[in-house]
């Protein structure tokens, strides 16, 4: 079968090729350079950006590297995006459950209701967030970034999870439900291992918002032993300024996790972050 | 793709309607019974609270409490005592540096509208198939996407370097002495929407790729034997019925743009002489980091309006036809 986009084979390709390399060029020059840029000194910074270094240097990545700082900070980072996205995937599926498969009087507002978080920044309302975390004496806790910020992964989650369950085959629940099985027993056996899918979405979601998340822990936390790695690498560009070396070489390090993580989820994380996009 | 939900691409529904399915529909008594014998009323008791809960003290009552500070002159301590009624939406609305930076929320999402979509529908279009290559390229496209802004904004800082970075090298290999891009008002900004298409356009590809991927292979083959060409058949098929997913697409520019915050602190702060904030990074700078609450919580309710009303006009201007379906 002749089909068009074999007409002019090789014209195409080449076209294709050529603008594909230039744009993942583009895309991966300033990542190249960061890394790079770790292991050079300060006057070859200057000088050649982009080869490879004349005199590798590894002093910046080992003393960072072994800094119990840096180990702290994303240890804070893991712990406080890790317990996001556990409130977030139990209270999100909980409430969603109850908004896809009862009926009550008013139901319906309850679910539109948490949909409004969908509508505006978590910044305009920062102010009064704040005031309220220091008032429940959380500044300075973990609890101060991830309370909030599980409130304002409700939105979407719920929006999410919602439309998921609410198509699970419906027969299944009837058999259980005539079983005896009650709906919070549904709730757990049936509906939730069914959902590992959609759940892996939500999580994924919350997961790299969380562990980017820079606004909130900048205004709830002060305390430096707690900050979480975005903090860590401000205070650390503050103290160096253009000392790009050993900047480049922390930002590598901080890189290296989400780029393994990414990695190797890579297919996930691409259809979790633009279908809970669509979705959400 | 297993990841996905059900009807993920390019599905707009979950903005427009959600309709709460019950799992059977059963007459008004066997629904009491139900509702009492099955647990359902227990589920609700135990299930619902935590989320409304914790929605309502850190996300609703925020708001109205935005809405309630914003007549004060409050630093934070104490009671908020000193009412100044609606002098802090005139000292906002008469700011021409509060104007600058949503004018630079505009250009963003200009920038992304005229340049990054039609690049990432470029890209998406050339590698939406599943061969290996294809696989690769969207990998690479995506990856900016998941960096911290606060990252992004480092590495690009470097970039712009006028002493270090690559910007320094291209100028020199012409020549020229290297401008100091970040501190020069115009250059700046220009520096700002360029990291910003960096790092975006993936997650737009990613959107499209999705898109492109749903229009269903009969008709492009049936277009074929009609024989029509590849530029035919992406004008006339392809893209009309990619439509939705560019809709949606640019909603999402919308949307980012009014958050646009973290990327601005390592790249710019706001400088030179405030000609790079965003609305957010406005707030953040003359309200939070001084501690003005009053003036913070004006600037985020005339923000949070901007916000709701540009979304339900956006939604009601080119989403809407979805919900008639």
């Amino acid at each position: 079968m002749a089909s068009t986009s074999t007409r002019r084979p090789g014209l195409f390709i080449y076209y294709r090729w050529l603008l594909l390399l230039l744009v993942a060029g583009l895309c991966l020059l300033p990542l190249w350079a960061t890394v790079i840029g770790g292991f050079k000194s300060s006057g070859e910074l200057r000088t050649n950006a982009l080869g490879l270094p004349h005199q590798w240097l590894v002093d910046n990545y080992i003393s960072i590297a072994t800094s119990a700082r840096f180990w702290q900070m994303l240890g804070n980072s893991a712990f406080i995006s890790g317990v996001t996205v556990f409130f977030t995937l139990l209270l999100s599926s909980m409430a969603a459950y109850v908004l896809a498969h009862l009926r009550f009087a008013g139901i319906r507002w309850l679910g539109n209701y948490l949909a409004l978080g969908l509508t505006f920044p978590f910044a305009t309302a920062v102010l009064p967030v704040f005031i309220r975390v220091r008032d429940l004496g959380l500044l300075d806790t973990y609890w101060g970034v991830i309370l909030p910020q599980v409130a304002f992964n409700l939105g979407f989650s719920v929006v999410i999870l919602q439309g998921f369950f609410a198509e699970l085959p419906k027969e299944l629940f009837e058999a259980a439900f005539v079983d005896g099985c009650s709906y919070t027993r549904i709730f757990w056996q049936i509906t939730l291992p069914l959902s590992r899918p959609v759940l892996a979405t939500v999580g994924v979601l919350s997961l790299v918002g969380s562990w980017n998340e820079f606004l909130l822990p900048l205004v709830m936390i002060n305390d430096d032993s707690l900050y979480p790695w975005p903090l860590g690498i401000m205070q650390y560009q503050g103290q160096y300024g253009t000392d790009w070396g050993k900047v480049l070489a922390f930002v590598t390090l901080t890189l290296a996790p989400a780029l393994i993580f990414y990695l190797m989820a890579q297919k996930h994380i691409i259809a979790g972050l633009t279908s809970g996009a669509v979705k959400g | 793709m297993q990841g996905q939900s059900p009807k993920a691409d390019g599905d707009l529904s979950a903005f427009v309607e959600r309709q709460p399915v019950g799992i059977a529909r059963l007459s008004l008594v066997q629904r009491l019974k139900e509702l009492l014998g099955g647990g359902q009323l227990q589920a609700a008791l135990l299930f619902l609270p935590p989320a409304l809960l914790l929605f309502t003290l850190f996300v609703t009552l925020p708001v109205i409490e935005a809405a309630y500070y914003s007549f004060f002159n409050w630093n934070g301590y104490g009671a908020p005592s000193k009412v100044i009624g609606l002098e802090n939406y005139q000292r906002v609305l008469q700011d021409p540096i509060f104007y600058g930076s949503l004018l630079n929320n505009l250009w963003v999402i200009l920038v992304s509208a005229f340049i990054q979509v039609p690049l990432a529908l470029w890209m998406a279009l050339l590698i939406s198939d599943k061969t290996r290559s294809s696989v690769v390229f969207r990998a690479i496209f995506f990856l900016p996407y998941i960096l911290g802004e606060i990252v992004a904004g480092l590495i690009w800082r470097y970039m712009y370097d006028g002493n270090y970075g690559v910007v320094a090298l291209i100028f020199h290999a012409l020549g020229q002495e290297p401008p100091q891009v970040l501190a020069t008002e115009g250059w700046a900004e220009a520096a700002l929407l360029l990291v910003v298409i960096w790092k975006y356009f993936g997650f737009h590809m990613a959107l499209f790729v999705a898109g492109r991927q749903s229009v269903p292979d009969d008709v492009l083959e049936s277009a074929q034997i009609d024989g029509a060409t590849r530029r035919q058949s992406t004008f006339y098929i392809v893209l009309p019925l990619m439509k939705p997913v560019v809709i949606l697409s640019l909603f999402f520019s919308i949307l980012g743009s009014l958050q646009f915050f973290a990327m601005i602190i390592p790249l710019t702060d706001g400088g030179p002489s405030n000609s790079t904030h965003s609305a957010v990074s406005y707030l953040y700078t003359f309200g939070i980091k001084r501690m003005r609450v009053g003036y913070g919580s004006a600037v985020g309710v005339t923000l949070f309006v901007i916000c709701v009303v540009v979304m339900l006009l956006y939604k009601r201007l080119f989403m809407r036809q979805k919900a008639t379906r």
